[in-house]
C-alpha cells in the first residue's frame, strides 16, 4: 500500500471537475441552495433590525433608514429575503420527510429540489400579493 | 476544513499535446497526469484516439492510449466488468468505473480525472489508505455472541432481501469522492461509502452487535455529517443508494431512544 508520506502528494482537483459548478445536478443544487438561503435572508432580517433600531434612535435616524428599506433596494433585499425563507421552509420540510427514511429515491428527491424552487417561488408571489 | 482552493502543489498546468492519428472519427482526451518522481505539478495531457480501432468503454480507450501511444498513463483496472471496483475515476464530471462507462454516453471531449479530493499516488490512482481504513473501522464482518451453529447462520428469505441494494457495493469509492462533506471531513467523516457497509451489517438478521455499532456511529461526525447533499446516489456507477442507507441509520438512532 502508497505510503502517502512519502513524497508531497497533489490533491486531486474536487469543485472544479465535478458537476457542481459548470453543470449542476438538482439534487447538490438543492442542497447548496438551502445553505445559501439560510445565509441569504440574514440581509432581510439585518434591514429589518436597522430598521427598528433607528426607529429607537429618533426622527433623524429612522428618515435615513426608512429611505433606504422602502427603496428600490429595500424592496430588493425583503423580497429576496422572502424568497429565501419560503425556501429554506420547504427544504426544512423535504428534511424532516428524509428524517423518517422515507423520499429518498433519486426520482423523489429530483421531483422535491424542483418543488422547492418552484415552490419557493409561488409562495413568495403569493406573500406579496396578500401583503 | 473546507478549503475551496487546490494547495500550490496540486494545481493543474497544460500537459503534452499527444500526436493525432490519421482518420474520421478521432476522438480528444484530456486526462491528469501527474508524476511522483519529477516534482512538477499535475497536468492535463491531450490524446487523440481513433474510435473506429476502440472499444465501446471508457477504460477501453485508456487501455488503448497505454498500449499503442503513452505507455507511462497509470491507472487501476481489473476485472473489465463493474464487479471489482478497481478502475473508479472522475469521468465527464462524475465519479464512476471506467469499465462500465460508455464512450457513447459522453458529450464532446473526455475529460478523466482521479476521484475528486483525495490524495493522488500516481495519474488516476488515488490513494485510498483512509477509505479503507474507515471500511475497517465498522467491523465489516459478522459479529456474534451465541454459539456458531453446527452447520450455518440460518436467515429467512424476508431478512436476506434486507440486504439487497446493500450487498453489491464493490468499494470503489465514486461515491465518498462525490461527497462535499466527505471532502471537507474526510478525516472525521466516514463518508457514504462506508456508512453503506456499515447499515449493511446492522441490518443483517444474523449480527447480534446491533447497539454496538450503532453506540460506534453516535459521533457529531461519523454519521451526522451526512447532509443528504445525494451526490453518492446520484454517482454511484452500481445504482445503489448510500444516502437512504444513511437515513435508515439516523432512523434507528431516534428509534432505540424511545
Amino acid at each position: 500500500m502508497a505510503d502517502s508520506n512519502r513524497v508531497d502528494r497533489p490533491l486531486s482537483p474536487h469543485l472544479t471537475t465535478y458537476r457542481i459548478i459548470f453543470r449542476p445536478q438538482i439534487t447538490s443544487f438543492s442542497s447548496i441552495m438551502i445553505r445559501v438561503t439560510g445565509i441569504g435572508m440574514m440581509f432581510g432580517v439585518l434591514l429589518a433590525v436597522w430598521w427598528l433600531l433607528a426607529a429607537a434612535l429618533g426622527p433623524e435616524a429612522f428618515a435615513t433608514a426608512d429611505a433606504v428599506a422602502t427603496s428600490w433596494f429595500g424592496d430588493l433585499v425583503f423580497t429576496l429575503s422572502l424568497l429565501a425563507v419560503w425556501y429554506h421552509y420547504l427544504g426544512g420540510l423535504r428534511h424532516l420527510l428524509w428524517d423518517t427514511g422515507r423520499g429518498l429515491e433519486l426520482r423523489t428527491v429530483e421531483l422535491l429540489g424542483w418543488g422547492c424552487i418552484i415552490g419557493s417561488v409561488v409562495l413568495t408571489i403569493l406573500t406579496l400579493i396578500v401583503i | 476544513m473546507v478549503q475551496f482552493a487546490l494547495p500550490k502543489n496540486s494545481k493543474i498546468r497544460v500537459g503534452k499535446t499527444w500526436p493525432k492519428p490519421e482518420g474520421k472519427n478521432v476522438r480528444k482526451f484530456c486526462i491528469y497526469r501527474w508524476d511522483p518522481d519529477t516534482g512538477e505539478n499535475p497536468r492535463v495531457d491531450s490524446y487523440f484516439v481513433d474510435m473506429d480501432s476502440c472499444g465501446p468503454m471508457v477504460l477501453d480507450a485508456l487501455i488503448k492510449i497505454k498500449t499503442e501511444i503513452d505507455p507511462t498513463l497509470t491507472f487501476r483496472r481489473s476485472c473489465r466488468e463493474g464487479i471489482c471496483g478497481s478502475c473508479s475515476m472522475n469521468i465527464d464530471g462524475i465519479n464512476t468505473l471506467a469499465c462500465i462507462y460508455g464512450l457513447d454516453e459522453i458529450k464532446g471531449d473526455v475529460k478523466i480525472y482521479p476521484l475528486p479530493h483525495m490524495k493522488v499516488v500516481k495519474d488516476l490512482i488515488p490513494d485510498m489508505t483512509l477509505f479503507y481504513a474507515q471500511h475497517a473501522a465498522i467491523k465489516p464482518w459478522l459479529e456474534t455472541k451465541t454459539a456458531t451453529p453446527a452447520t450455518e447462520w440460518r436467515q429467512s428469505i424476508e431478512d436476506r432481501k434486507k440486504l439487497d441494494g446493500l450487498y453489491e457495493c464493490v468499494m470503489c469509492g465514486s461515491c465518498s469522492a462525490a461527497c462535499p462533506s466527505y471532502w471537507w471531513n474526510s478525516d472525521l467523516y466516514y463518508g457514504p461509502a462506508t456508512l453503506l457497509h456499515a447499515y449493511r451489517w446492522i441490518v443483517d438478521s444474523r449480527d447480534e452487535a446491533t447497539g454496538e455499532r450503532l453506540d460506534a456511529l453516535e459521533d457529531p461526525f461519523k454519521l451526522y455529517r451526512c447532509h443528504h447533499i445525494l451526490n453518492c446516489t446520484q454517482t454511484c456507477p452500481k445504482g445503489l443508494n448510500p444516502a437512504l442507507a444513511i437515513a435508515q441509520i439516523k432512523k434507528l438512532m431516534v428509534e432505540r431512544m424511545s
